[in-house]
């Protein structure tokens, strides 16, 4: 498995959280979604504004293959979207850690980040699930 | 588990992701669909179509049979090597399979069937092989390769062994030329001009291989999708099966009436549904609103459900979604589908799409 960014918290369904320096949360699909995904061509985001609930829902990734569903790793408020994505879907393909971020939450719960996993946690995960 | 072709070590080595398909292990893509479709549209991909069955049709009375079995006729292939695109039908009219058939000699003729019914097909086959007195005998010794995109003949001829390669360089589109087991017809499932290639599968490593040195891209069963669909052309088991006709499926233009005395299986229940005016119609679709149209999704008409997708996906040429769908007579123009609950605007557009290279409809 190519290196897990180790300041990320991993959701199993394979989100990612950041915990930015003012309080907010950067999230996005992981690395290896976006491998299990291949090329996608159409992001769904949710809105500015849209209160969230953690493990809820909230947009939607589609490839050449197939649509899937992308959870809120945390419960909060949106602050700012990835609007690159809309142009540009592949983005999460090249750099689904930096450049292909999705969303930005104010969490209603920090806390909540100590409830998802971290990175060897999720690396153990996705070794599993290929087995 | 599932059948691996004799290219299977060669896929895994060149990268290609294996997916499950119709019984078959096979490469999804090597690393990206989307640039495979491109190599494609612009150069030259091949694909190894090996799960798909060849079946010889041998017997004095072969095409006598082949013209109560099949939807088209094989009495217009007058030269050897020329192709015809066919359905085989039920008595209801439904498509056991949609195939490719040759016209090798007078006692010989060649199908190309799908791989996920290969063994439906030999069953259903074999009801009427003894009427005829004739063989179908499945061809499991041989690989198929297809060569497809602008560059694709050319990139192939080297290729291919002496004897066969002058007659592959002159062939008309849908003709195929042969030397020993080497068959190679200038057809494809791309909307591209091209080779598929059957030869003896303990060659298939090495004709493979000596492609790729030529510049020729792999290409999984990915790309193979979404070009085909591109191209408008059907996928059996999305766009048609045992429960649809060919004329709700776009393919009227394969049934042969003429003759009307020739009693092809399905022939009674197609002409009765030829007059029915609550036929549906079988349309291509262009999503204008965001989103992707995917197989099964329901398409609305002035807030009224009139049909549904059967092939939906991202078109790679055009950047934007498309599909096929049957839907009620007289759905024209704009239209809906529901994507996740939500009304999206699409257009029922003329396929194909797209063919050699360039959009065949207006955005």
């Amino acid at each position: 498995m190519s290196s897990l960014p180790s300041d990320l918290r991993y959701a199993k369904s394979h989100e990612w959280a950041r915990k930015e320096e003012d309080g907010s949360v950067t999230v996005g699909i992981s690395d290896h979604a976006q491998e299990l995904l291949g090329d996608l061509v159409f992001v769904e985001l949710p809105e500015v504004g849209d209160s969230l609930d953690a493990g809820a829902e909230c947009a939607v990734v589609e490839s050449v293959k197939a649509a899937s569903d992308v959870y809120s790793p945390l419960s909060g408020e949106v602050l700012a979207v990835n609007g690159e994505l809309a142009d540009a879907p592949e983005t999460i393909n090249e750099d689904a850690f930096g450049n292909g971020w999705m969303f930005k939450l104010k969490p209603g719960n920090i806390g909540q980040l100590d409830d998802l996993m971290d990175a060897d946690a999720y690396a153990e995960s996705v070794e599993s699930e290929g087995h | 588990m599932d059948n691996k072709t004799l290219l299977f070590d060669t896929h895994k080595a060149m990268g290609g992701r294996m997916v499950p398909f119709g019984g078959w292990s096979m490469p999804l893509h090597y690393g990206s669909q989307l640039e495979e479709h491109h190599h494609v549209r612009r150069d030259a991909g091949m694909f190894d179509v090996s799960h798909m069955t060849v079946v010889d049709i041998t017997g004095e009375r072969s095409r006598e049979f082949l013209q109560h079995l099949l939807a088209n006729d094989v009495a217009r292939l007058k030269q050897s090597g020329r192709a015809l695109y066919s359905c085989m039908l039920n008595e209801d009219g439904g498509v056991v399979d949609d195939l490719i058939v040759y016209f090798v000699a007078d006692d010989w003729y060649r199908m190309v069937v799908n791989a996920g019914t290969t063994e439906k097909d030999l069953a259903w086959i074999g009801r009427f092989t003894a009427d005829y007195g004739v063989v179908a005998k499945p061809r499991r010794d041989l690989a198929m390769i297809a060569v497809q995109g602008p560059n694709a003949r050319e990139k192939t001829i080297p290729s291919l062994p002496e004897e066969v390669r002058q007659s592959a360089e002159a062939l008309a589109p849908f003709n195929a030329a042969r030397a020993a087991d080497w068959f190679v017809a200038r057809t494809g499932y791309t909307g591209e001009d091209g080779y598929e290639i059957m030869l003896p599968g303990d060659q298939s490593v090495a004709f493979w291989e000596s492609l790729a040195a030529s510049g020729v891209h792999p290409c999984g069963l990915g790309a193979r999708d979404t070009l085909r669909l591109e191209a408008g052309m059907n996928l059996y088991g999305s766009d048609m099966d045992e429960l649809v006709s060919p004329l709700e499926s776009g393919l009227g233009w394969t049934v042969a009436w003429e003759p009307g005395d020739r009693e092809f299986v399905g022939r009674g229940a197609l002409e009765a549904q030829r007059e029915d005016p609550a036929r549906r119609r079988f349309v291509g679709l262009l999503l204008t609103g965001k989103g992707v149209l995917r197989d099964h999704l329901r398409v609305f008409s002035e807030g009224e459900p009139v049909g549904e997708i059967t092939s939906g996906g991202f078109s790679p040429t055009l950047g934007r979604s498309i599909g096929l769908a049957r839907v009620s007579p007289g759905v024209t123009g704009e239209c809906t589908v529901e994507i996740r609950g939500k009304q999206v605007g699409a257009r029922v557009v003329k396929a194909p799409f797209v063919r050699f290279g360039e959009a065949r409809i207006t955005l």
